[in-house]
């Protein structure tokens, strides 16, 4: 899907600029790798125009094939995402900036739904349930990732105590669960083994 | 990128309705490193919204912990059969998507 696109975008700078961008992705075509490999190659390309772009030179030539082409947006303020949850390298730390709170009550209305042996750490399916009432978000955190805190979805209008995804692990551990409701914290756990890390390294 | 890096689907059964979606997107953690030793430069989704009728339902934060090509599945009330549901991703290059589904 992805190489249609640079095809499309070939084609549509073909008469004025097609040799720049040939020279910025040819390196590509020498690679024997799989198309998603690919993908973030070309993303690490328009990370590096957009860093040229936000110092101000228009001068190389690709960052105007980017610009026409309509593959630089300038970048959206992330101003709700909490960045200090994400970086924190422990569990009671990433809690304390989320939710306001480092300890949580242990709580059996929560279940996790996580297999007990996963073979691929990089993908670890994992359904959190709770009948607890009041939820108002579920944070869902693996113990020994470097960083612990996965997810915090924020449950609002009509939405039910329910949220499944997969995740990435670096190594065997407890998958936690946190729950808001009603202002107070409930935690559950459930132990997976990994035996292929997925957080690479 | 295309509109289809995004698969959504919302089934009503009951009052209940059950959302699946999956995303495509390579959610780099910024910790890995290539073939050659050089470090993968973190590309990951940070936040997601879905939203129906100009409420939201769910946001959600992300780390690059959640696995590539990512899923994710949540139930709620109060729509009924033709309601649009819209999901809206953000990653850190500040990239986003967004598809619309009608509640069936």
């Amino acid at each position: 899907m992805f190489v249609a696109e640079i095809s499309s975008l070939c084609i549509r700078n073909a008469s004025a600029s097609f040799e720049p961008l040939r020279l910025t992705y040819a390196p590509l075509n020498d690679r024997i790798e799989t198309i998603p490999l690919l993908r973030q190659e070309i993303e690490m390309k328009i990370d590096l125009n957009r860093r040229i772009l936000l110092k101000g030179t228009f001068a190389t030539s690709a960052i105007g094939i980017a610009i026409g082409a309509g593959l630089l947006t300038p970048v959206q303020v992330l101003a709700a995402w909490p960045k200090e949850a994400f970086t924190a390298k422990d569990i009671p730390g990433a809690l304390s900036v989320l939710m306001g709170a480092d300890s949580a009550e242990v709580s059996g209305d929560i279940n996790i739904k996580a297999p007990d042996i996963a073979e691929n750490g990089a993908v670890v399916p994992v359904t959190v349930s709770t009948s607890l009432a009041g939820v108002e978000s579920i944070a869902i955190m693996a113990a020994n990732n470097p960083v612990p805190l996965i997810a915090n979805f924020n449950l609002k209008e009509g939405a039910e105590g329910f949220v499944s995804t997969r995740i990435k692990m670096g190594k065997s551990g407890d998958v936690l669960a946190v729950v808001k409701a009603g202002g107070k914290l409930y935690k559950a756990g459930k132990e997976v083994k990994v035996t292929i890390g997925g957080c690479g390294g | 990128m295309a509109s289809n890096s995004i698969k959504i689907r919302a089934k009503i059964k009951e009052d209940e309705v059950t959302v699946k979606a999956l995303m495509t997107h390579p959610m780099e953690t910024g910790n890995r490193k290539d073939s050659k030793g050089a470090t993968i430069p973190a590309h990951f989704i940070q936040e997601v919204t879905c939203a129906s009728a100009g409420k939201d339902i769910l946001t959600a934060d992300w780390s690059g912990g959640i696995s590539k090509n990512p899923y994710i599945s949540f139930k709620y009330k109060g729509a009924s059969a033709g309601d649009d549901l819209t999901l809206t991703w953000v990653d850190n290059l500040g990239n986003t998507e967004s598809a619309t589904v009608k509640v069936e």
